[in-house]
């Protein structure tokens, strides 16, 4: 069984249905990617799984529990950490402080897991003692995801962890999701824009557009797949007036 | 001498007013919010150590009936925020202003409607003993008050500094969504602040009674309180307590050497002037808040 599974979940923004049904699964070990163009509801799906949004309908399922609907500090001390876009960090808390804060649902062995955040992010340890709101935007998400394992968490959710960043960094940032899925054992799920270093790093994605999955596939299924090359990864053909003739259609509509 | 003397009664009201707006300041860090009612809940405070302490109502020991009215106080601070405050959760800042204020009304009616409004008088072991130094005479309840004041200040200052549910006041109020993110029951957490602000309005409360008489009304003290807190930058603990001394300092004075009404105004003038000169407060840890 799946350690995450969704089923036909429907999320509102008020009015606005923002997830229409959205279904999908996270096996232990993997990295599953959600892909998805600006408002299709990739945020909406994290924050619902999180706990800080509530589905209308459908079902959470997390580790044999039923997380719909439940506070976010129960999400978290089941083992599921957000790391959430654009980083929210505190920003008037030392570089610590705000490490140790992620580690507030459970008591003892923080020291460790410092030492392992640490271990990860070399430049947290240099900045310590520094109120957190001075550090650099790489590093800024650095510790978002340093705070984010401070929980201890056996799922991850990374919301763009490669917003605002540079291609260099963003490397750097996802060769480190690697290793913590790799070394750690920790389940990813990640949202990202970057198609190209998501389907690299993931091993399963999912296509996610005005709040549907419109497709779902190994990661490599989904780097091959024409619709993913034309529409995410950007793919430039040689014509013989160098662009593209006519407007390509999605064929999954 | 008549300076000093001066200088020693205010301090004492001072740190009345400073212990007020460490209430301010409590809750304005967990939540970014003003409770208004701070002087009210005060009041409160001092009324319900009466009923616990005075030989005509209850007659319980005095240390005793302070710790009950405290512990009573945070309850009621606690089921303030639980049933009143809670429901305006996510509106706008100025919604719990108002609310607040009205809740201010509402305690001094209860207050009013339990122990008239007549002034009482708390019965203390400090009243009237007086202590000689140096030609000028300090009463036993001015000690106690800077004392207290003092030692509740540092005591706040750790629970901020070091504990885990004082930085998690702390977190929540700088990003509350994060807050949530970590597993900080962030509600949960406001409840038990403004039990905490409770707990010490009450002792500003007891220490106030300790100097006079008190009725329903003694919690417009609150407004005062409320310049010292900005004086000091509302964020700052430290700073909540000097901009009470300030202003309990400069009150005597004024009023003793300056015509007629200023002594009245001098704490506004002050906190006028500070928020002209240096608006973030005079104690603000001065950085303003990044998007």
């Amino acid at each position: 069984m799946s350690m995450l599974y969704l089923r036909n979940i429907e999320t509102y923004y008020g009015a606005i249905m923002a997830l229409r049904g959205v279904s999908l699964d996270v096996d232990e070990g993997e990295i599953v990617t959600i892909l998805g163009a600006n408002g299709a509801g990739k945020t909406t799906l994290m924050k619902t799984v999180a706990g800080l949004m509530q589905p209308e309908k459908g079902e959470i399922n997390f580790l044999g529990d039923q997380i719909g609907g439940a506070e976010p500090d129960v999400v978290v001390r089941k083992g599921l950490s957000l790391v959430p876009e654009g980083r929210e960090i505190f920003p008037n808390l030392t570089v610590e402080e705000n490490l140790r804060i992620g580690a507030f649902t459970r008591k003892g062995g923080v020291r460790d897991d410092l030492d392992l955040v640490y271990s990860y992010f070399p430049v947290l340890r240099e900045r310590r003692r520094q109120e957190a709101g001075f550090l650099s935007g790489g590093q800024q998400q650095m510790l978002a995801i340093g705070r984010g394992l401070m929980a201890r968490p056996k799922l991850m959710l990374l919301d763009e962890p490669s917003l605002g960043l540079s291609p260099l960094l963003t490397e750097e940032i996802f060769d480190i999701i690697s290793r913590l899925n790799a070394e750690q054992g920790v389940t990813m799920l990640l949202v990202e824009q970057n198609a190209h270093i998501a389907l690299l790093t993931a091993h399963k994605g999912y296509v996610l557009e005005m709040g549907r999955v419109v497709m779902a596939g190994s990661a490599e299924m989904l780097r091959n797949s024409e619709d993913i090359q034309d529409f995410y990864l950007g793919r430039s053909e040689n014509t013989q007036r160098g662009q593209q003739r006519w407007k390509r259609r999605k064929t999954w509509r | 001498m008549e300076v000093l003397q001066l200088l020693v009664g205010g301090i004492a009201s001072g740190c009345i007013y400073g212990l007020v707006a460490l209430g301010f300041v409590l809750i304005y860090k967990a939540s970014e919010g003003v409770n208004f009612a701070q002087g009210d809940m005060m009041m409160l405070g001092a009324f319900i150590a009466l009923g616990f302490a005075n030989t005509d109502q209850m007659g319980l020991p005095f240390g005793l009936a302070v710790l009950l009215a405290m512990a009573t106080m945070f309850v009621i601070g606690y089921g303030i925020e639980r049933t009143v405050v809670r429901q305006i959760f996510g509106q706008p800042q100025f919604a719990l202003v108002i609310l607040t204020i009205a809740l201010g009304f509402v305690l001094r009616f209860v207050a009013g409607s339990i122990w008239g409004y007549t002034p009482l008088v708390l019965e203390t072991p400090l009243a009237g003993r007086n202590l000689q130094f140096a030609g000028i005479v300090v009463s036993l309840s001015d000690i106690v008050t800077i004392i207290a004041t003092l030692a509740l200040t540092l005591l706040l200052w750790l629970f901020f500094a070091f504990s885990r549910l004082g930085l998690a006041a702390k977190a929540s109020s700088q990003n509350q969504m994060a807050a949530y993110i970590v597993g900080i029951p962030v509600k949960r957490v406001h409840s038990l602040i403004w039990g905490l602000s409770g707990a010490v309005a009450t002792v500003a409360g007891v220490l106030y009674a300790s100097k006079g008489t008190i009725d329903p009304n003694i919690g417009l003290l609150g407004i005062k309180a409320f310049a010292a807190a900005v004086i000091g930058g509302m964020g700052s603990l430290p700073g909540a307590l000097m901009g009470g001394i300030l202003i309990g300092v400069v009150e005597p004075f004024a009023s003793r050497y300056l015509p007629g009404e200023i002594g009245l105004m001098s704490p506004y003038i002050i906190m006028l002037f500070v928020l002209t000169t240096r608006p973030g407060g005079l104690f603000s840890q001065v950085r303003m808040k990044k998007v």
